[in-house]
């Protein structure tokens, strides 16, 4: 055997191994340092072995099966078709991809947190490794009810990681709404499987979808499909399942903060995009076009709303959360374009994205740790001591809009040239307006908090408010282990940018996933699967990709300053912004009102792909 | 949202939501005819294969065992997870140990006291037996587990304490979980695939028999019984707190 | 007869959900997630259910018995030990609610007003 072969098992059972050890060994704090160092060379070697995983699927897929259970055929009952028995990794590159991003914010968050933490922090590592694993295992599977496994391992470890700050009140409130809308959604997306498990008894992807094709939809398969993308979209934080978000986000420390923003919500997305081509697509045939509807409705919905929050918030992190729900509802957008193109877009976009915002929500920790606020009003013209910090965030602010050379510019170029080669030509507008606002948001934040530009903004009650505010006491110093990630994530999103091959390579990809029988046979036959004939669009940049470019980055830099040069809470009263604090109180933090909003929308958008479906 | 409006907005929701499901469920065959090809191949293999007689088991420990591993694995981060949550925030009237009877009965604490050896030796039974009659490593696990905490509902939280202590039921929880990993790596290091077996299959119907089925029962036994008598042990510290010593 | 084991399982979802809704006390909410859930097991099991055919254990019978799927019943036990833990890690939140906010009314809580 291959040592290459090895790698899917061990990378997401390595960390979790550490983990397991560390369980035992949290409670010495005389090892403290040496546990922490443990945890991030164990989190920088699972990332390796993403990247030589990422690099070798280049030319297919690498699949292994556990125990050795390789598929078999002739069996009573539908002697056709081969069987799974086992669960089986496949990786391909997008899936390496995912886990990639993930090792790489883990490792980042790691060193961060070297000297975050004041109090001890028994267990924190061995969560974190929990977290990384499942992700890894998550982006790897090929299994469907594996994949629920992983999601809800996902979940129980950002559940504790988000309630980690006990001795505030915030924490355990936005915990308690993240698990309980969250475990909502893994019970729909169970039932779901249990639905597909019903018609077909198979629990492998690729099997399902070859079972499911052919057959005339019906209603078992509109609605499992559509439980199962709910169960993943409230984790994608698709409106309107998207309220945990901003919660989670305001009061997890920021550490975990870039792994909800960069990785977890985008995960969710992987998970659908997994399940909708492997499984259902086939089985869907012309009634796709519904889908497709559906989730550019979404996607768009998602996009304005989370923009919109985004630029009136001033408390950081949350306003960091809602642009992480514009550029979640952005690769929905993306994703619903059905072409390579447009798929490996997204492909490039999340990971740009994902440094992107991982750098970002690092700055913000930065700024916590400095002066024990993320209020931009209460920090307004204190970071003048940190002209660094100023320089790192507004280059940030800026490649989040999709300044060139950053990935982010190339993710969304490329997924503009889609969106006009699948005939949306209007989409690129909706990409270009969300990213200029976001980018606008938080470079307006630089600028109030690294220079004070402006009028002092008064300070309002919710941003002393308990529960925002992550520690006691004012830092002098800012050691090294913080400004380093910060840079390096800002870094490392620049030289995803300049990699062409990259841009190539997330294409093909994107083409091998889009077609699922291919796929499925190169997983149940294990014959390696043949690169497909498709046509690749050119990646190159255009002149048009530099224009809208131009366009975010100009419009980003008039929605920072615009603000800082009006007043613009004198308006308070008018009819627009009575409107906005009305939508704002939607944001209730209370549970059982994003319960509703849940199940209303499942119930809304299931009655949309029922009737489209069965016309 | 005002509780009217979001029982008009739950009902709208919920009403069509349930018709989507029945929709759904309609497509499912009858109750008791079921004939999926993935059970049945199970049922015909899988004593031939693995020497074992317990499916449920094959399935859990063997076909499906990755997802076990993850399953353990997000018992095993539970118990983290409470800890966490639960864990002292430094106040020294926190560290009180509850140690009244807890409102025990005499009648309690007999049948309690009169159970926990039967049912520890039943919960170390089921574990062991895993692979052949109903039951196996989280089964046995969670009964092991209660027979230790009947000790504290018996009236004896200090003695249950002396039995497991603290970092006795986290070694186990670690050893446990790290075990089973373990356990797939060593399929790797024998140049076969994660988790394939390594020992002698034995005859079907030994308790030998099974091969690596039988470690892996008894690494979950132990991670369940460590992780729960730690779950259990957290919020017992929580026991002598009142709400307004920690606001 | 033959739909009524997933009529339960789909009322018992609906159910979970009104008493997660208006509950008045997050334990009570937390129980009704419980409750929630446990319509996935009745689904799961539900669904592999073989009239008149034996449990999928051949330790007394011969294997070639006609048993019930065991793979249904070995998602349910993952999906009962996913249910402990995750109620569990809920239960510490609300214990803490209850000593950060003095009350579990969950209309009390408001840490979180946007």
């Amino acid at each position: 055997m291959r040592i290459v072969d090895a790698l899917p098992p061990v990378a997401p059972t390595l960390a979790l191994l550490i983990a397991a050890v560390m369980g035992t060994l949290a409670k010495l704090e005389r090892w403290r340092r040496a546990l922490q160092l443990l945890a991030i060379v164990t989190a920088a070697s699972v990332t390796a072995m993403c990247v030589v995983l990422l690099v070798h699927t280049g030319d297919g897929v690498e699949v292994h099966w556990f125990g050795g259970w390789t598929p078999r055929s002739g069996v009573a009952g539908a002697p056709s078709r081969i069987h799974a028995i086992g669960i089986d990794f496949a990786v391909d590159p997008l899936g390496a991809g995912m886990a990639t991003l993930a090792g790489v914010l883990v490792t980042a968050a790691l060193v961060f947190s070297w000297r975050y933490f004041e109090q001890e922090a028994a267990f924190f590592e061995a969560l974190m490794l929990g977290f990384l694993a499942a992700m890894v295992a998550f982006s790897f599977t090929g299994d469907i009810f594996d994949l629920f496994v992983f999601f809800e391992l996902m979940g129980v470890c950002a559940y504790a990681l988000t309630a980690y700050r006990v001795e505030d009140r915030g924490p355990i409130q936005g915990a308690l709404n993240f698990a309980v809308t969250n475990s909502v959604g893994a019970y729909l997306m169970l039932a779901g499987i249990g639905l597909v498990y019903a018609r077909t008894g198979a629990l492998n992807m690729a099997e399902i979808g070859e079972a499911l094709a052919g057959r005339p939809l019906d209603g078992l398969v509109v609605v499992s499909f559509l439980i199962i993308a709910v169960g993943l979209m409230v984790k994608a934080s698709i409106v309107p399942f998207q309220f945990w978000l901003a919660d989670a986000h305001a009061v997890a420390p920021t550490p975990v903060c870039v792994l909800f923003s960069g990785v977890m919500v985008e995960l969710g997305l992987y998970g659908v995009v997994r399940v909708w081509w492997s499984c259902f697509a086939p089985a869907f045939g012309a009634h796709a076009t519904v889908v497709k509807g559906v989730w550019l409705g979404l996607g768009i919905s998602t996009t304005l709303v989370g923009a919109l929050f985004c630029i009136v918030q001033h408390h950081i992190k949350r306003l960091l959360a809602y642009s992480t729900m514009a550029h979640a509802g952005m690769f929905l957008c993306g994703i619903a374009l059905f072409t390579p193109l447009g798929l490996g877009a997204v492909g490039v976009y999340v990971l740009g994205h994902g440094l992107v915002k991982g750098s970002l929500f690092l700055g913000s920790g930065l700024l916590l740790h400095r002066f024990r606020s993320v209020s931009e009003r209460a920090l307004f013209g204190r970071g003048r001591v940190l002209p660094l910090a100023g320089v790192l965030w507004s280059i940030a602010a800026l490649a989040l809009a999709g300044l060139p050379p950053f990935a982010t510019y190339a993710g969304k170029g490329l997924m503009e040239d889609a969106s006009i080669h699948a005939g949306l030509p209007w989409l690129p507008a909706v990409l270009v307006v969300a990213s200029a606002l976001t980018g606008g948001a938080v470079l307006r934040v630089g600028l109030r908090v690294f220079l004070g530009l402006g009028h002092q903004p008064p300070d309002d009650a919710t941003s002393r408010h308990a529960g925002f505010e992550e520690e006691t006491g004012e830092e002098q110093h800012t050691p090294v282990t913080m400004w380093v990630p910060v840079a390096a994530l800002l870094a490392a999103c620049c030289a995803a940018g300049l990699l062409p091959a990259l841009f190539d390579g997330a294409q093909t990809a994107a083409a091998r996933l889009l077609d699922p029988l291919a796929y499925g046979h190169a997983i149940l036959a294990g014959t390696p699967s043949p690169v497909p004939a498709v046509h690749l669009e050119s990646t190159a940049p255009t002149l048009f990709d530099a224009g809208t470019g131009a366009a975010a980055a100009v419009g980003a830099v008039i929605v920072g300053v615009v603000p800082c040069a009006v007043r613009v809470e004198g308006r308070a009263r008018s009819a627009p912004a009575r409107w906005l604090r009305r939508l704002r109180h939607l944001q209730s933090g209370d549970v059982r009102d994003y319960l509703t909003w849940l199940v209303l929308g499942a119930g809304i958008v299931g009655a949309v792909l029922a009737l489209g479906a069965m016309r | 949202m005002t509780q009217r409006l979001r029982l008009v907005l739950l009902g709208t929701g919920l009403s069509t939501l349930l018709g989507l499901l029945l929709w759904g469920l309609h497509g499912v065959p009858p109750f008791g005819h079921y004939r999926g090809p993935y059970g049945q191949l199970v049922d015909t293999v899988g004593e031939r294969e693995r020497h074992v007689t317990n499916m449920v088991s094959a399935v859990n420990f063997d076909y499906r065992g990755f997802d076990t591993i993850g399953e353990e694995f997000i018992l095993f981060v539970a118990g983290a997870g409470c800890a966490v949550v639960l864990r002292r925030q430094g106040d020294p009237a926190e560290r009180t140990e509850p140690s009244g009877p807890l409102g025990a009965t005499e009648a309690t604490r007999t049948v309690a006291l009169l159970g926990m050896a039967p049912l520890a030796v039943f919960g170390i039974y089921v574990v062991a037996h895993g692979h052949l009659t109903p039951g196996g490593g989280f089964q046995g696990g969670c009964i092991t587990a209660s027979a230790v905490v009947l000790v504290c509902l018996a009236g004896r939280c200090r003695t249950m304490r002396r039995i497991v202590p603290e970092t006795l039921a986290d070694l186990w929880d670690s050893a446990g979980a790290g075990g089973y990993v373990l356990v797939g790596l060593g399929g790797l290091a024998g140049g076969a695939a994660f988790l394939s077996n390594v020992l002698p299959l034995g005859t079907t119907g030994h308790l030998t028999s099974g091969g690596t089925m039988a470690v892996i029962s008894l690494a979950i036994g132990l991670e369940v019984t460590g992780a729960l008598l730690l779950i259990v042990t957290e919020f017992l510290n929580q026991l002598q707190r009142t709400p307004q010593e920690d606001a | 007869m033959d739909f009524l084991p997933y009529v339960v399982s789909a009322w018992l979802f609906g159910v979970g959900v009104v008493a997660m809704v208006t509950a008045r006390n997050l334990i009570s909410l937390i129980m009704a997630l419980v409750v929630t859930q446990s319509s996935t097991y009745v689904l799961l099991l539900a669904i592999g259910y073989v009239t008149g055919a034996a449990p999928p254990i051949f330790a007394s019978v011969p294997s070639s018995t006609p048993a019930v799927d065991p793979v249904v019943q070995a998602l349910t036990l993952t999906d009962i030990v996913v249910e402990a833990t995750v109620t569990a890690l809920l239960l510490t939140f609300a214990v803490r609610a209850h000593q950060r906010f003095g009350t579990l009314d969950p209309r009390e809580l408001r840490a979180l007003r946007d």
